[in-house]
């Protein structure tokens, strides 16, 4: 046995993204692989799950984990690195904070389901047949994990060590929490491994005293490259996102999307981007914030694009019928009507 | 006591809460003065004093909801008579975007308010208390932690072949 300490690298609920990040940091892999056992890595290496049963609590010194945890698999799976590791680290904004997979959020399963196997315009499903937990064949019964109504983020289902924000993670970032694991210097438990301070803080743009008179989408206007694009009027997430980016989005005329997060302090990103962005409109009447707030469609969809299931709030509302909460969302407001008239 | 299960029957005996961030220079010193006059109105409020609506990180509101709060009221100095010039400006604009947000997340807009009152009136105090607990008893309770309560899959009537 090799005197190495062990890692692991998992995905649940994740796009593959991260896997590519991990490569990203091109040579390093390779003081990785020199520096670590590599026991489990699904995506790469061909460990099975019995493998990580077989092995002793805690004898995986780190793993990293990205992906959201939807299903009844993803979970018990994130029970068993973590009983099997004694550093979990939250790898990714999915395993952080739901990503995009959070965004199934705003639905519950009853809608997916209905929409991904019947309602959606390309599938063909003339017999309408739904996916089962149970299936009967004659070797036996199959069964599919259990589909959860909520998706969670890891920290919600198991504790965690540390945190790598991104969608994906920089590179950059990557090699700097290897080389903090490999070297031993690792912050206090619970840190988020990156910057404190917000996008706006690396971004090169100029900034000057915002006003906001209407907002515009990406594609009605060129911005100036050299103004800040929030002043021009195109939603930019960076005021209230975690620098580590090096502002890339905002640096090409596209506004931050806030893939790495709330920075340093924020409960709830959503809330930060609410309070930030209503202070610089230029309104002072109803009627004047109204006609602004009709050209920002979707607010909630740009402020809890990355950051839905670790919200304060995590998801909509479920309907109560009988009691029972499964039923469609958007329980009270019957529909998306941005100006909420009914 | 009213009887709120009479307006909505999901209430059962209990009665709304509604979390109220009013600032220090007017709303406040009107809820004072309803009290002092001994004006009546619902014992919904729990009221937080704040210096200015424009301190009012909409957090706060958000996190009232989740941990149980029926609705929210914030109350201020009418437009123009802010302590701090613009302070109630920002609270109107970020109110207005939270609203419609929290929409989007399935919370009906009238779980969250917004009104002014200026030192001297006691009575618009009282009244818009009365006015958004009616609105909330219709709406029925929030309870935002049973949403996060994972509900099993439908058991399937036998197994599918």
């Amino acid at each position: 046995m090799s005197a190495k300490p062990k890692l692991a690298i998992y995905w649940a609920s994740s796009c593959g993204g991260c896997e590519i990040a991990i490569l990203a940091i091109h040579e390093k892999i390779l003081d990785v692989a020199a520096a670590f056992d590599l026991v489990f890595w699904p995506c790469a290496l061909d460990f099975k799950k019995a493998d990580v049963e077989a092995m002793a609590d805690g004898e995986i010194d780190v793993t990293l984990f990205n992906g959201a945890i939807r299903t009844d698999d993803n979970a018990e799976m994130a029970h068993l690195m973590r009983r099997k590791s004694k550093v979990l680290v939250a790898f990714g904004s999915c395993a952080m904070e739901g990503c995009a997979p959070g965004l199934a959020n705003f639905a519950d399963r009853a809608q997916m389901m209905r929409y991904i196997y019947h309602d959606a315009p390309t599938v063909d499903n003339p017999e309408g047949v739904d996916p089962q937990p149970q299936t009967l064949v004659p070797e036996g019964t199959l069964t599919l994990p259990g589909f959860w109504n909520t998706v969670k983020t890891l920290d919600q289902v198991v504790p965690v060590d540390y945190y790598l924000p991104g969608c994906p993670p920089e590179a950059k970032w990557v090699a700097a929490a290897v080389e903090a694991i490999v070297s031993g210097q690792l912050p206090p438990p619970g840190s988020v491994i990156g910057m404190d301070v917000t996008v706006c803080d690396e971004c090169p743009r100029e900034r000057s005293e915002k006003k906001i008179s209407r907002f515009y989408r990406p594609q009605e206007i060129i911005p100036d490259p050299h103004k800040c694009l929030l002043d021009q009027g195109l939603l930019c997430m960076g005021i209230a996102t975690r620098a580590g980016c090096g502002a890339l989005c905002p640096s090409v005329n596209m506004g931050c999307r806030g893939c790495y997060g709330p920075n340093e302090g924020v409960d709830d990103g959503g809330a930060r981007m609410i309070s930030a962005l209503a202070s610089v409109l230029d309104a002072k009447t109803p009627e004047e914030i109204d006609t602004i707030l009709d050209t920002l469609p979707d607010p909630a969809g740009y402020f809890y694009r990355f950051g839905l299931a670790r919200s304060m709030l995590q998801r909509t509302a479920l309907a109560q019928e009988n009691g029972d909460r499964r039923a469609h969302p958007m329980a009270e407001v019957p529909h998306l009507d941005p100006k909420l008239k009914t | 006591m009213v009887d709120y299960k009479q307006l909505n029957p999901a209430w059962g005996d209990r009665a709304p809460v509604i979390i109220g961030f009013l600032c220090n220079w007017c709303s406040y010193r009107a809820a004072d003065l309803a009290g002092t006059s001994r004006f009546g109105y619902p014992a919904t409020l729990r009221d937080i004093r704040i210096m200015c609506t424009g301190r009012l990180d909409p957090a706060f509101v958000i996190k009232a909801l989740r941990e149980g709060a029926d609705g929210v009221l914030v109350m201020g100095c009418h437009p123009g008579q802010c302590h701090y010039e613009e302070g109630n400006y920002k609270a109107m604009r970020r109110v207005a975007l939270l609203q419609r947000t929290l929409a989007q997340l399935g919370v009906h807009p009238d779980r969250v308010q917004l009104a002014w009152a200026s030192a001297a009136q006691g009575t618009i105090f009282t009244e818009t208390v009365k006015e958004m607990t009616e609105k909330i008893a219709l709406l029925g309770p929030m309870r935002w932690r049973d949403n996060l309560e994972e509900v099993a899959p439908p058991t399937q009537e036998g197994v599918a072949t």
